[in-house]
């Protein structure tokens, strides 16, 4: 039994007008041309002894419906009769200039014809084009804040997962800088470089939300959807910036304040912009992400060290491969949008580029404990990784194919992570009389 | 047609305020407003437009379109509109538009010149459009990305000069915004407030 909508229904079939859509009311032509069919007549008779209280069911309904329908001469299948009139109602209670209904023009050049579903021959095509139509009308949405829906949106137009990876190469700057560990600064640093990102995040997806709507990769995003306004994003920019910032310089020192604003500068004014004008976006997009460990290293001493540079340089270095391959597979998309990137305009310097820096981030490696930040064993135990990688890196330089950009990619996510462990491991301890007591028993734990 | 649109119709033709239920397709009518006062807007865009609900106070913003992959946006316009928002509602409109415009000039000559790229290629390698098996054929990504290069080489300066308006309008638009949404602020403040309830159920 469905009484809700039955009761809706027989509702409904009770109030409807006579000049519009079903014609004169349905109960007396029903029992009408019920008497015509047996079957139905039964069923109706059958009905019509129960209670009145008690609706008939949804199947019974459908099926009377049929029946009437397909004997009915006045109540006709056309949907289109119907919709003129509705539609000439409608324009005048809202005042519009024409009542048209236009198809969706095709998408090639030459034919871009417009067909009026309005034709009287075209009685086939109409109801496609009225349910495109109806289909299309759906995917409309009101430009409406939802406050449960803010969190994800926030964490999508910050990009929160990039965010997290650079408040860890921060942290790691942190941790591998010769001082004690102050849990209150790190906190503090960490929170702010978050804040930092994601300041830079959303104003890099303000400026770019036509480019980003062309884009397979990135026409999810909130401001292409507009689940909010650019003035929305804006604010929350400003909101997690200008505490970020505070807090950076006041909370930790002004030197890592300054970084950051430094960072928040170069993403959104330098990177974002040249991303459009030049190729050499992808050298500034590297300095960026180098900066995240200096500032972690700055907000533990104080002091820009070289160790603190040697971080920076590991980050810089890595860019390459991993940016180069991520945007080897994209040439089309980056071409389509009007991307300068070096893969679409300098494919021989994008596998140049990409294999003489994995190539350098051995040597990067052996220059830890020549700068006093890690022991000799560090080079050792990331000989492994950087070789791998040296080694995709050299297959895509060779072969230059899709495959291989994916691969050496894909082994650019995990291995700045294991790099930054194990640097992590191989950390020169402060206090040089335990050097020699701390050295061997990291190697065996390293090793 | 079954009983359910008949009912839905039956609602729409008869109720001015009520909830919306997004059925029929108009042509272009950019904005949506409660009274019948003001002239409706036109626009420049071939494309069906939608018409909301004549109770909604929101923007609506549409799928993306087929030729520029943006999304079209309907202004909400309210009935005593200040200049402001007037002059708001006009830049935002234009820059659609006008990014409607440049999007879909950009997709629609990409994909002309990518076919003709490829099949200048395939008649100097003397191949024919389809293969055996009668599938398209198609270049290798070293083969496209010569294409590639050449067409960023080639609108370089279109690109530039596309960009740079955009970042001006971008700005204009955000500023206006926020002199809107401040001049609102204030006004409700001083209970000088249009008294629509603007302040609650805030508009993206």
């Amino acid at each position: 039994m469905f009484k809700t909508p039955c009761s809706r229904l027989t509702g409904v079939w009770k109030y409807i007008p006579r000049d519009g859509l079903v014609g004169v009311s349905v109960q007396p032509k029903l029992i009408a041309n019920a008497f015509r069919c047996h079957l139905s007549a039964r069923s109706l008779i059958q009905l019509c002894r129960k209670n009145q209280a008690e609706w008939i069911t949804f199947q019974h309904l459908c099926f009377l419906k049929r029946q009437y329908v397909k004997s009915s001469n006045d109540l006709c299948q056309r949907a289109r009769p119907k919709q003129e009139r509705v539609t000439s109602v409608l324009a005048e209670q809202d005042d519009l200039v024409d009542g048209q209904v236009q198809q969706i023009p095709a998408v090639k050049p030459e034919s871009s014809t417009v067909v009026a579903p309005c034709d009287p021959q075209d009685i086939q095509n109409e109801p496609e084009a009225a349910r495109a139509a109806r289909l299309e009308a759906r995917q409309w949405k009101e430009l409406r804040v939802e406050y449960s829906d803010l969190p994800g949106i926030y964490a999508r137009l910050s990009k929160l997962k990039l965010t997290a990876l650079v408040v860890t190469t921060a942290a790691a700057g942190f941790a591998m800088a010769p001082v004690a560990f102050d849990p209150v600064t790190f906190m503090m640093a960490s929170v702010g470089t978050g804040l930092s990102s994601c300041t830079a995040n959303s104003i890099n997806q303000y400026f770019e939300v036509p480019f980003d709507s062309n884009m397979n990769r990135t026409k999810n995003r909130p401001l292409v959807r507009g689940q909010i306004s650019p003035l929305h994003a804006v604010s929350f920019a400003l909101a997690c910036g200008i505490p970020g910032l505070t807090l950076l310089t006041l909370g930790v020192n002004p030197l890592t304040g300054f970084l950051g604003a430094l960072t928040i500068f170069l993403y959104t004014c330098c990177y974002t912009p040249l991303k459009r004008l030049s190729i050499t976006n992808t050298w500034v997009g590297a300095v960026v992400g180098a900066i995240p460990p200096v500032m972690g290293w700055t907000a533990a001493t104080g002091s820009l060290d070289p160790g603190a540079l040697l971080l920076g340089g590991f980050l810089f270095s890595w860019q390459f491969p991993h940016f180069n391959a991520l945007s080897w597979n994209l040439r089309e998309d980056y071409s389509r949008g009007g991307y300068r990137m070096m893969s679409v305009t300098h494919p021989a310097l994008c596998k140049r580029v990409a294999l003489r820096h994995s190539v350098g981030l051995i040597g990067l490696s052996a220059l830890g404990p020549a700068l006093d930040v890690t022991t000799w064993t560090f080079p050792l135990v990331s000989l492994p990784i950087n070789l791998y990688i040296s080694y995709l890196a050299f297959r895509f330089y060779r072969h230059g194919d899709r495959q291989n950009a994916r691969k050496l990619f894909f082994c650019s996510l995990w291995h700045l992570p294991m790099l930054l462990l194990l640097a992590l491991t191989c950390k020169k301890r402060r206090v040089t009389q335990d050097e020699a007591a701390v050295a061997p028993s990291m190697a065996s734990l390293a090793l | 047609m079954n009983v359910k649109t008949v009912g839905c119709l039956f609602f729409r033709s008869l109720c001015p305020c009520y909830i919306y239920t997004p059925l029929l397709l108009r042509s272009s009518c950019r904005g949506h407003r409660q009274n019948t006062s003001q002239p409706p807007q036109h626009d420049t865009r071939a494309q069906s437009g939608l018409s909301p609900a004549a109770s909604s106070k929101y923007d609506w913003i549409g799928p993306p379109d087929r030729l520029s992959n943006l999304r079209p946006i309907i202004y909400h316009i309210p009935e005593n509109e200040t200049p402001l928002e007037r002059k708001l509602r006009h830049l935002r409109q234009e820059t659609e538009d006008w990014n409607h415009k440049f999007w879909t000039n950009q997709n629609l000559t990409f994909s002309k010149e990518r076919e003709e790229y490829v099949q200048s290629q395939l008649k100097a390698k003397g191949l024919s459009e389809r293969d055996d098996q009668g599938r398209k054929r198609t270049l290798s990504s070293e083969e496209m990305a010569v294409f590639y290069k050449h067409f960023l080489d080639e609108n370089m300066k279109r690109h530039a000069s596309y960009n740079r308006e955009w970042y001006k309008r971008n700005f204009t638009i955000t500023l206006l915004m926020a002199k809107v949404a401040l001049h609102n602020t204030w006004g409700t403040l001083t209970g000088q407030g249009r008294g629509t309830g603007r302040e609650k159920g805030k508009p993206t």
